[in-house]
């Protein structure tokens, strides 16, 4: 029998708080935050002192005060006599609206790029480089220039559509007119409108709710339709035809819909000196959106080009030993798994177009920049507010759309082990 | 047999057929135009498409390349020029070449810029190239000095004890490292921080007024053009790549706290446009300093720039560590090596070797980022383009300048780019 000597009984001592590691770490983190917590307080102190120094006070009170300025677009109501506060809205709005229509357009731009790019055609292969390299490769901000430089300089004058002969005609069958001023387009109208809603902040179509509403609930629809399809298919082995059930489903409530409010579009027509009716997309809009769209899609080109590539030779080979055909192939086996690959850098360049949207001062495009990050700032002289609220409002956009990517990644990941 | 043969076959050859060339169309150009440019009715109208989209540009723009004027002193002496033809202006180009690419930099000392640039490609061609010898990283290391000094000029002492600063750490560290290593560690970093504080500016006083030796100062809002785009581009590379990797070693650390404070910084940077950030600097930055303190408008816009770029290497770096496989990091522990030998030795090679084409295009975009400044008011290219619109001679020349400018970017983010295809390709290991 042994008796267990015990071991020897360690006493704490200071060296062991640096040579340590169980306790090291615990030393540099109370010196780092020591350091950080003396950092952040001397920026706040000398904040403080600076403000007190300006006779200025720390408040957002500013926001509820006369705004007193015009912004030129606007899809809530507004006008000079409003707060502060409703003009910074109608700057997000002016950021989120555009952001949203190049997000759309870069997206097909990228993909149709980044596909025309792997093809075997040579001459559209390399047109494609050419567009990609010479887009990626060139500031944002000169190709917002030049494209607003196109679109006041080089574009017609309204009055060069007049006459018997004119200099220059509307796209479209004569529903787009693009002039040096702007670019007109048809506007959608209702003969039977079902009026506004007013929620708490500004009217919202009711047409444009039943629309949506009805939309949402045709895509849900085939949804369960192509459910019933597969479980058809699991039960016999058989799938049946959906294709024209689908496009019933999709498109005829719709129509049904638009039909019963009287639907029809107001083609912009030349009146007086300029074109009336119509809605009328400022240049300064259209630059912006044509720049940023062509920017990122010549990036997301490069993703979905890559994430193709990403899929090996041997997954197309593997289904085609199965028998199965090209599209198939594609559409159930290459795209499930070229996707998981490209959409993560894809929303983190949508993250990159609704941060480059604040390159609208370029141009003069009301978006939240120019509202409170401009106007408001110079006229209240709020600077430290008004660039932590923008600061703060950019933030929470960005981390929405981080946060989508992140579900969106937990859910596609692989599950392995 | 052959007798039997002879009667069932009327002829046997015996010698092998000449091998015949293939048909027309498997071949040389035909086969070529046919397999690559019409092999379907799809590929036959993207060709034609395409064809015709080139055909467009040739007809719109060839004249007005073929017509470039290039001596000429104002847009109206052009157009006199090209009577009524279309046809760019190149003449803007020549007769503000200089301040497209120095700003309004005093005209007699554009020597100084250009020698900094050159000194500047000699200092990058032991970092970028390995066939370079090993000692001019010496000079490398002194380059940023004598940088400042040739573009800002003015005391030469003042980038000497600037720079004396790192020697003092050195000495120190060599001094107290006998004591205790941790001691001279921290020393290594106490003393020159104090050195820069408290003695540097009172040590370059008293040998200016020793020995006065300076050349003419120039101040920070004549400069311009592509220098500052340069001058902004590369002190923000060669700032935010270490500045990146101890960000992204942060966020992977186990230490609670610097978890925290790291993912909250890169979070909060990457989540606001860069514009943003440059106002902070032109417009805030007088509230967080000590009253009265003002400091050099291009410099504060070089910190903003590095730390937005710093952001966004720190998550490409994380990408090329979360790549190393975990058996890495164990073999580290498993030799002994401490972490910061380990980081060195053998997880940093390899994750930066992972992230090269990220870290390459975060440079890109900082580079084209420096375009913003123009909004703060600093004479980037871009700002020079709407200055020498302003001027009367040159009222209305868009296109010739924005495609300059565009040339210039493109030849540098193009050549960055393909730096890094060069760096990937030599630093391949992997045999496939």
């Amino acid at each position: 029998m042994t008796i267990e000597a015990a071991p020897p009984k360690e006493s704490f001592r200071l060296s062991m708080l640096v040579y340590d590691t169980r306790y090291r770490s615990l030393t540099i983190q109370v010196v780092f935050l020591f350091l950080f917590m003396a950092g952040a307080a001397w920026l706040i102190d000398n904040t403080l002192q600076n403000l007190a120094r300006l006779g200025k006070d720390f408040s957002f009170n500013f926001l509820w005060s006369r705004a007193g300025y015009d912004i030129n677009q606007r899809f809530v109501e507004y006008d000079s006599g409003m707060t502060h506060g409703r003009a910074m809205l109608v700057g997000l709005l002016n950021t989120l609206f555009v952001a949203a229509l190049a997000c759309v357009t870069a997206t097909v731009i990228g993909v149709l790029a980044g596909v025309a790019r792997l093809s075997t055609n040579w001459i559209v292969g390399r047109l494609m480089t050419v567009y990609v390299e010479g887009f990626r490769n060139v500031p944002l901000l000169l190709w917002i220039l030049v494209i607003f430089a196109v679109m006041t300089e080089a574009m017609p004058q309204p009055s060069a559509f007049r006459g018997d002969e004119p200099a220059a005609s509307m796209l479209l069958f004569d529903s787009v007119a693009i002039t040096n001023r702007g670019t007109y387009i048809p506007e959608p109208l209702f003969a039977r409108s079902l009026g506004d809603i007013y929620v708490g902040l500004f009217y919202i179509s009711l047409d444009l709710v039943a629309v949506i509403a009805v939309f949402i609930a045709s895509l849900l629809g085939n949804r369960v339709l192509l459910r019933h399809a597969e479980r058809v298919q699991n039960e016999t082995g058989v799938r049946p035809r959906t294709w024209w059930k689908s496009v019933l489903i999709l498109f005829v409530p719709l129509l049904i819909l638009l039909s019963a409010l009287g639907f029809h579009l107001r083609y912009p027509e030349l009146r007086g000196f300029n074109f009336q009716d119509g809605i009328f997309m400022r240049n300064s809009l259209m630059a912006l959106w044509l720049a940023l769209s062509l920017y990122t899609g010549a990036f997301i080109a490069e993703n979905v080009r890559a994430g193709i590539l990403a899929i090996s030779r041997g997954q197309t080979e593997a289904a085609f030993a199965l028998g199965m055909r090209p599209r198939r192939t594609m559409r159930l086996v290459i795209l499930p798994q070229a996707l998981r690959v490209i959409i993560p850098p894809l929303i983190s360049q949508y993250l990159n177009i609704t941060k480059n949207t604040s390159l609208a001062l370029a141009v003069g495009y009301m978006d939240l920049r120019s509202t409170l990050g401009g106007i408001t700032i110079n006229q209240t002289g709020r600077e430290l507010e008004g660039m932590m609220l923008m600061m703060l409002v950019y933030l929470v956009i960005s981390l929405l759309i981080s946060l989508a990517m992140n579900i969106y990644n937990r859910s596609v990941r692989l599950k392995e082990r | 047999m052959s007798e039997t043969h002879a009667q069932t076959a009327a002829y046997v050859r015996d010698t092998m057929i000449p091998e015949q060339a293939p048909p027309g169309s498997e071949f040389g150009a035909i086969h070529w135009l046919r397999s690559n440019l019409f092999s379907g009715w799809l590929n036959t109208l993207l060709t034609v498409l395409s064809l015709g989209a080139v055909w467009w540009l040739i007809v719109h723009i060839g004249p007005w390349f073929g017509n470039a004027i290039w001596n000429a002193n104002s847009l109206s002496e052009c157009r006199a020029i090209l009577d009524g033809r279309e046809g760019a202006c190149f003449g803007v180009i020549k007769d503000r070449w200089h301040q497209l690419l120095f700003g309004f930099y005093p005209g007699h000392l554009y020597w100084r810029p250009v020698l900094a640039l050159v000194l500047m490609l000699a200092a990058l061609a032991p970092v970028l190239f390995t066939g370079v010898p090993r000692q001019m990283l010496w000079f490398t290391a002194l380059y940023p000095g004598v940088a400042y000094w040739l573009l800002w000029g003015g005391s030469v002492w003042f980038p000497i004890a600037a720079l004396a600063g790192f020697a003092v750490g050195y000495a120190a560290y060599l001094l107290l490292a006998r004591v205790s290593t941790l001691i001279g560690t921290i020393a290594a970093f106490l003393a020159p921080v104090l050195w820069w504080l408290f003695a540097s500016q009172a040590v370059a006083d008293a040998l200016q007024s020793v020995i006065p030796l300076g050349i003419q100062p120039v101040r920070s809002d004549l400069f311009g053009g592509f220098m500052l785009s340069i001058i902004i581009g590369v002190t923000g590379i060669a700032l935010s790549l270490p500045l990146g990797i101890l960000l992204a070693l942060g966020r992977k650390s186990d230490m609670l706290l610097v978890k925290t404070i790291c993912v909250g910084f890169i979070e909060f940077i990457r989540g606001v446009p860069l514009i943003t950030l440059l106002f902070t600097a032109s417009l805030l930055l007088n509230y967080f300093l000590p009253p009265g303190t003002s400091f050099d408008i291009i410099l504060r816009v070089i910190i903003m720039v590095t730390l937005f770029a710093a952001a966004y290497m720190a998550e490409v770096i994380r990408g090329g560590l979360a790549a190393l496989p975990r058996g890495q990091y164990e073999a580290a522990d498993a030799l002994g090596l401490d972490y910061w030998k380990a980081q060195r030795l053998i997880i940093m090679p390899q994750a930066l070797k992972v992230a090269i084409p990220g870290i390459v295009n975060t440079f890109i975009g900082l580079f084209k980022d420096t375009t913003l400044v123009v909004f703060i008011g600093l004479l980037d290219p871009i700002g020079l383009s709407n200055a020498i619109r302003a001027d009367n001679a040159w009222n209305g020349i868009y296109w010739e300048l924005f495609g300059f400018i565009g040339l210039m970017f493109f030849i540098f983010c193009f050549g960055m780019s393909r730096y890094s295809m060069y760096l990937e390709r030599k630093l391949k290991t992997d045999h496939r």
